[in-house]
């Protein structure tokens, strides 16, 4: 009866989300009693996973599974809960396990609950705190069902090592062409760039940039912070950035650690769409702009003489720091 | 082609959130419902491929009478018919229920839903349901192409977007980019006339397992008021994220 975690990984390996929920894992294992087993796809140094606090690592390599494809991966994942007992998946909230997790909630009839943004407030019953009404309010919701899943939000249950003694094994399900039914056929992402749901940091950018040309300086932040770049609504209508850029209720939602906004008033849709970052900057020129009500901490100025200095000091800063 | 869009009926995005009854229920008193900003992306895409390819658009709604209004919105945008299952939503796994007994007898060629609903943001409706029936499920679906049975759908992914293609039946998870903002339609007076002899039909709700139950909701806590430094010192703005509040 352990509990199962889908660990995401790129190009062979983990990302920062496979070894957050597998902290979370851990300490919902301690509550109840069990042990961690990961799922991992054609990863093979699992190594970290046993840093994080899992027991077991079910190793699944298969070349038609090198991409990510929704349904044979759900297949594969509702297989290793069948063989492992499991009655408790654990996903992240990333775009590909939010594709899971409806498919394996109807797969296992399995009560499922995604964007959990902290540890359950109890496991017998399981109850968990997740965001609502686009991080304006939070539910604590119970699960009703024998089989039970948690999609963790992004960034809020952070990382806590938790040293194992890790057993790999090796697992090979059967797939059949029906999973396959849906088949990529050209994945069009930006290579070696930091993306908004990975980011520990973001750099975002409004209206008050005045124009395109201006992004320069929002990307060279960006880059001296490790930054992924994002921007407002107005500012991907205007197809001055990509919509994939676009944060806010019917964008992307951030919840990185530190968000900066620059030249963005912020409105309602825009502020709940970033509600869950930890701390958020902002700097604008009109010291009305809602977003001061809003963030942590602000600068009344001009962007085009703020960022600039802020630049120049983030690099002395790391010059100091490194 | 058949389709069915799948609206979720929601407060609109500037509603203030409370909550009641000892903060077990969502406070709707003065708040305004709409159709789910990511329905509407799908709602309008259905209403392309029935101007341009040919097509019979049913939506289904799970509520009580009072999603009637928003129903009514969508029948005024061009939808033909509508179909609302007379239970509260309560969970997605129920909601997901209802809508495959619905697509199960309707027999539609496409059924189109949102990425998520702006209330409880679960996004796993579509997903049930391409379980529950076992077809094909695209999921933050920006683009949708359908030639006969032939489907090439593009879907966000982090960072990026991705192509894929499948074959009819097809559900799909939509969102902005199945058409622009700029497309969103606004009912015109003639198609709010027509809507009104449009039929919605009342379907009792199939048995069905409630998965999740919220028991009680609460709200950010209270922010302290923004911590201001001077646009002529930067470096201090460096301190604070640095010492105070930990993020560089």
């Amino acid at each position: 009866m352990s509990i199962l975690v889908y660990t995401e990984a790129e190009n062979g390996k983990f990302k920062k989300n496979a070894l957050e929920v597998a902290s979370y894992a851990h300490k919902v294992a301690q509550e109840m009693g069990t042990e961690v087993t990961a799922l991992s796809f054609n990863v093979s140094d699992n190594s970290a996973l046993g840093n994080y606090g899992v027991s077991k690592v079910l190793k699944v390599e298969n070349e038609q599974l090198k991409t990510f494809h929704a349904k044979a991966y759900a297949s594969v994942i509702a297989e290793a809960v069948k063989k492992e007992g499991a009655k408790l998946v654990i996903l992240s909230s990333s775009t590909d396990s939010k594709y899971l997790g409806g498919l394996l909630s109807g797969m296992l009839k399995a009560g499922y609950i995604p964007n959990a943004v902290s540890a359950p407030d109890s496991v017998e019953p399981m109850v968990v705190k997740r965001m609502a009404f686009s991080n304006k309010g939070f539910a604590h919701t119970e699960i009703n069902t024998e089989t039970k899943i948690i999609g963790v939000s992004n960034n809020a249950f952070g990382l806590i090592e938790n040293a194992t003694d890790l057993q790999e094994e090796a697992f090979s399900p059967a797939t059949e062409e029906k999973d396959f039914a849906t088949k990529s056929v050209n994945v069009d992402k930006v290579a070696g760039e930091v993306t908004i749901a990975d980011a520990d940091i973001v750099v975002s950018a409004g209206r008050g940039l005045k124009g395109p040309e201006n992004w320069g300086m929002i990307e060279e932040l960006a880059d001296v912070l490790g930054a992924a770049t994002a921007c407002s609504k107005p500012v991907s209508d205007m197809g001055w950035r990509s919509h994939g850029e676009h944060v806010g209720q019917t964008g992307k939602p951030v919840a990185s650690n530190l968000y900066i906004a620059i030249g963005i008033s912020g409105a309602i849709q825009h502020l709940a769409g970033v509600s869950a970052s930890k701390v958020k900057v902002v700097i604008n020129t009109d010291p009305e702009a809602p977003f001061f009500k809003a963030a942590d901490y602000g600068i009344v100025g001009d962007a085009f003489e703020v960022v600039p200095e802020l630049i120049e000091k983030l690099k002395e800063f790391k010059a100091q720091n490194a | 082609m058949k389709i069915l869009v799948c609206i979720s009926n929601v407060p609109d995005t500037t509603s203030k959130i409370n909550f009641t009854q000892d903060n077990t229920k969502f406070d709707t008193t003065g708040v305004q419902f709409v159709i789910n900003p990511n329905d509407e992306f799908g709602l309008t895409r259905a209403m392309w491929f029935k101007e341009k390819q040919g097509a019979t658009v049913h939506v289904a709604t799970v509520g009580g009478p009072q999603v009637e209004p928003t129903m009514r919105k969508a029948l005024a945008i061009g939808a033909d018919e509508g179909i609302r299952i007379n239970a509260e939503p309560t969970d997605g796994f129920f909601v997901a229920q209802q809508l495959a007994e619905v697509i199960k007898n309707g027999e539609y060629d496409l059924v189109i839903g949102g990425r998520e609903s702006i209330d409880y943001n679960g996004g796993m409706v579509p997903g049930i349901i391409a379980a529950i029936l076992n077809i094909n499920f695209v999921n933050t679906c920006i683009g949708l192409e359908i030639e006969g049975e032939k489907v090439t759908a593009m879907r966000e992914i982090d960072g990026g977007k991705e192509k894929l293609e499948s074959t009819l039946p097809l559900i799909i998870g939509g969102q902005k980019g199945l058409v622009e903002e700029s497309d969103l339609r606004i009912p015109n007076m003639r198609g709010i006339m027509m809507a009104r002899k449009k039929q919605i039909n009342v379907l009792e709700p199939a048995e069905a397992l409630h998965a999740t139950s919220d028991k009680t909701f609460d709200k950010p806590a209270q922010k302290g008021p923004v911590k201001l430094v001077d646009a002529d010192n930067v470096g201090e703005l460096i301190e604070l994220l640095h010492n105070e509040a930990k993020v560089i």
